[in-house]
């Protein structure tokens, strides 16, 4: 079988390793060359050393974007999982009308971000009307509204992954405890929590790449006012790249540094997702 | 499942009611503004469009002509249908084949292919950009190849994880049985991956459909996609047609939620598939 399948490389591989070096490793290698240089196009490199990245840690408007970055996120993962634990819970009861509950909580998980961000944008903006100021007034309406459109993007898709979470758990485990007197809150803490936890490693996860990388809904919402105060890791690389004349060297420095921080918490993620696996 | 009494059974009923109008209630504000004068969204963003406030479809009409909007639809929809289907092939075929010949090359491939699904966007934007240029891929046909390569990590990582339980028999009796390995792989190993089909299916078109920056950064302006045709309305700083932008928020969403009606069931099965896996 292998003599014969080796014949067909260039049919079955072919074709996407050509778009994947076209599209991936080519940029990707010229990525990390471009970094350590001062260039306008691709064309008029020259190499500067280490000079961008020190550039990149002198720019107060990149480590501000940084430090709102990690508060944006660490708020975000916090207040998604809490809440869509908690509807998890309240649609795995079985009332009425839960498919349609499930159905309209995962919808605005579809959407993409620059519609979200104007449709927040004009609802918070409606909601501060009445103080006489918009949402680039002050960065903490931003940083707000960022936090509020997030939640209302991600619940829906944290809740279906807790409550099949949920339901995995075998009636039996929690017949037995009611038979041994337990109470609705032990069950939850006893049985129900410690038997989830592989969807709070996969929520958590998913709710911090998400957070940390993203882009679209702060261009939308407030495109970084006021003042850069707003802005986030993503969008200050691309304000670097593309608003500033000569520090495209500087934009590419950032974009490695923030690959580098993105492929850290994805290795957390398999060794943390990996022991879980051992140990059950 | 833990089952709650009547009473209990009211109160999680009202209160995830009450929660389901919280959540539709954006949406809804968004289509109430759709029909409103573009002096009163700003002014009145909460108030129902009456008297003087209403204008009918001018916002549609004006939103349209400004943004070229059904165009950007037939772009997006052609952008995204192409390259999900170019994706599901390319990738399902190079996953099979990098998992069932076995080697230093394809092995040091797989992880290849699962190393570029961490990367960011961010970190290949710029260079991406200008190879796409120099190659002259900047076009609703060059961005379908360009989706395939940084589309293909995650796919491939997905597929090769299905193919791996796959009995390799039921292969190999395909091939003694005197069928190519295109043959083999299109009638026999194809139909048995259909499921994960589906859910790479559903990811990517959600990924294509709603990707704001590659597209922006690529096609040209003639070329807009939807959310480049939204965005597009903001125009100068800070000067926002509210009008045009209400009618076209509207316009933007109706596609995703009549595709979301017909396909629910799989949709939500493949991002939790995809969630889980990835």
């Amino acid at each position: 079988m292998q003599k014969t399948m080796k014949k067909y490389f260039p049919i079955f591989v072919g074709p996407t390793l050509l778009a994947f070096i076209i599209a991936f490793a080519i940029p990707f290698i010229m990525g990390l060359y471009l970094s350590f240089c001062k260039f306008t196009t691709v064309t008029d490199a020259t190499f500067v050393g280490w000079n961008n990245y020190l550039k990149m840690v002198q720019d107060k408007d990149f480590v501000h974007a940084l430090l709102f970055t990690i508060a944006f996120t660490v708020v975000s993962m916090i207040t998604i999982n809490v809440f869509s634990f908690l509807i998890a819970l309240g649609l795995t009861r079985g009332i009425k009308g839960t498919n349609l509950f499930r159905t309209t909580f995962f919808m605005p998980n579809l959407i993409g971000g620059i519609v979200l961000g104007y449709i927040w944008q004009l609802i918070i903006n409606g909601i501060l009307l009445s103080s006489g100021v918009t949402i680039t007034t002050n960065p903490k309406y931003g940083f707000w509204g960022l936090v509020v459109l997030m939640n209302w993007q991600l619940i829906g898709y944290m809740m279906i992954i807790y409550i099949a979470g949920i339901q995995n758990i075998s009636g039996d485990l929690i017949e037995a405890a009611k038979i041994d007197g337990a109470t609705n809150f032990q069950i939850l803490k006893k049985i129900t929590i410690p038997l989830v936890m592989p969807s709070f490693t996969i929520c958590l996860f998913l709710t911090l790449t998400n957070s940390f990388k993203l882009f679209d809904q702060n261009l939308a919402l407030t495109a970084g006012n006021p003042a850069k105060q707003t802005e986030m890791l993503a969008l200050n690389i691309f304000n670097t790249f593309y608003g500033r004349v000569g520090y495209e060297g500087v934009g590419q420095a950032k974009a490695v540094i923030f690959f580098v921080m993105v492929a850290v918490i994805a290795l957390v993620q398999l060794v943390l997702t990996r022991r879980k696996e051992v140990e059950n | 499942m833990l089952k709650v009494s009547k009473g209990k059974a009211t109160v999680l009923t009202v209160v995830m009611s009450v929660l389901t109008i919280l959540f539709l209630a954006p949406i809804i504000i968004i289509l109430i503004n759709s029909f409103k004068d573009k002096l009163y969204i700003n002014s009145a963003p909460f108030s129902l469009p009456t008297g003087d406030m209403f204008v009918g479809m001018s916002n549609y009409i004006g939103g349209i002509m400004k943004t070229g909007l059904p165009k950007a639809f037939c772009y997006s929809l052609f952008i995204t249908v192409f390259s999900t289907a170019l994706i599901i092939v390319g990738t399902s075929m190079t996953a099979w084949y990098i998992t069932r010949v076995k080697g230093k090359f394809t092995g040091a491939l797989y992880y290849v292919f699962v190393f570029a699904m961490i990367v960011p966007f961010q970190m290949v934007m710029f260079t991406m950009a200008k190879v796409a240029n120099i190659i002259r891929f900047d076009n609703p046909i060059g961005i379908i190849f360009l989706y395939l390569g940084f589309g293909s990590g995650l796919s491939v990582f997905m597929f090769s994880g299905f193919v791996k339980s796959i009995p390799i028999e039921i292969e190999e009796a395909a091939l003694i049985d005197g069928c190519n390995p295109l043959q083999t792989f299109f009638k026999v190993v194809l139909p048995i991956l259909k499921p994960t089909v589906i859910t790479v299916a559903i990811l990517n078109v959600m990924w294509i459909w709603n990707d704001y920056l590659l597209p922006s950064l690529i096609l040209p302006s003639e070329n807009m996609t939807i959310p480049i045709a939204v965005q597009y309305l903001r125009g100068g700083y800070g000067s926002i047609d509210m009008g045009a932008m209400m009618a076209m928020l509207v316009l933007a969403i109706l596609p995703i939620i009549i595709f979301y009606l017909f396909c629910q069931k799989y949709i939500i099965e493949g991002v939790v598939a995809g969630a889980v896996k990835g």
